[in-house]
């Protein structure tokens, strides 16, 4: 049977949504960092989506995680579904210091093999609920240890808008070329 | 803080009639990760799985590690020193048709390998969903995306959707 080929080009791009908008990104530079952050998050959009490529930077345990508005009060929950390539099991824990979106004791120093995630942070804004963060993540490393995928929800216990996230790894700094970019979604 | 639209459609086709792939060449960097929404269609009965290659590498620098359900238990399993990432779980025929979004992170950077992170599901008979996590050891940019089966071609009526997301 034949293969069918087709070449893209920019220029066969034939709309642009309006509704998903690209408000900041944060790559880590040489020497790693203590954590990225992002700072006065306009209240413009109705949910939050930060997409992120993430390297650890020690031989070490740690989980990548999420603290809101600088809250580093045992004010977050975590519920997850999780699968490390020969068991799915689920996991939830109540007065968290940070939401988890990647791991706990594993290791995510070195090699080439990065840690991705897709978070959604539903209803940022919103002033008469607690915020919900659903999370998407994973890391293979072709069979070896620490390489495992996840479901993830966390509940952030305030009501309060959100006007900074900061990302970092228990333990240790992010790897250069950790990425992290935060996108807004408008509603109707 | 900058602010621009972004996410967008860079492609779809939608088969005819039977064919042994689906590639996606000359893709742009322009974007900072890709997303790709599909529904398998499979040409004939039997086992089969479609799965997804970068730059036309066939060699087994691909791997997988799988959490899913099929109604009754959940599992977790992983693929090593695979030949692409597996999108459908666990295998699909005639009438069995996986959907799936897979959002490829990164993917013109020439910095760190690519890493895909993959939802499929699909309702009916032997209905089951699956997230994974898949890797290909491989530095480079990606410019082309393939999608072929595993033991029969693609079917008429297989779909694919490249859409590309920009950041600031």
């Amino acid at each position: 049977m034949t293969p069918i080929s087709l070449g893209i080009f920019a220029s066969a791009n034939t709309t642009v949504g309006t509704s998903y908008e690209s408000i900041a990104t944060v790559t880590v530079g040489s020497g790693g960092s203590a954590n990225a952050e992002f700072t006065s998050i306009p209240a413009t959009y109705t949910h939050l989506q930060i997409r992120g490529l993430v390297k650890g930077s020690a031989a070490a345990s740690g989980g990548l995680l999420c603290q809101a508005n600088s809250d580093t009060g045992s004010n977050y929950t975590r519920h997850e579904l999780g699968g490390n390539g020969s068991t799915a099991y689920a996991y939830g824990a109540a007065s968290q210091s940070a939401v988890n979106l990647y791991g706990n004791y594993d290791n995510l120093a070195n090699n080439d093999f990065p840690v991705a995630f897709v978070m959604d942070v539903l209803d940022y804004k919103d002033t008469n609920k607690y915020k919900t963060f659903r999370i998407l993540s994973g890391m293979d490393k072709n069979g070896a240890n620490y390489g495992e995928v996840f479901l993830k929800s966390s509940v952030w216990m305030s009501s309060s808008a959100i006007t900074s996230l900061k990302f970092y790894i228990g333990g240790q700094n992010l790897g250069q070329y950790s990425h992290f970019a935060l996108y807004g979604i408008k509603g109707a | 803080m900058a602010a621009g639209a972004t996410y967008e459609p860079i492609a779809t086709t939608t088969l005819g009639s039977n064919a042994a792939s689906i590639t996606f060449s000359s893709i742009s960097s322009t974007y900072t990760d890709i997303v790709v929404v599909g529904r398998m269609v499979a040409a004939s009965g039997g086992s089969n799985n479609v799965r997804m290659r970068f730059n036309g590498d066939s060699g087994t620098n691909y791997s997988l590690t799988w959490l899913y359900g099929d109604g009754s238990s959940a599992g977790s399993m992983r693929n090593t020193n695979f030949d692409g990432i597996t999108m459908s779980y666990p295998n699909s025929s005639n009438g069995i048709n996986p959907e799936f979004i897979v959002h490829v992170q990164n993917y013109s950077n020439s910095t760190t390998y690519k890493t895909a992170l993959v939802r499929n599901s699909w309702a009916g008979t032997n209905g089951a969903a699956s997230t994974q996590v898949g890797v290909w050891r491989n530095t480079n940019a990606i410019n082309q995306i393939s999608f072929h089966t595993t033991n029969t071609d693609l079917g008429a009526g297989m779909t694919i959707t490249l859409y590309g997301i920009a950041a600031a």
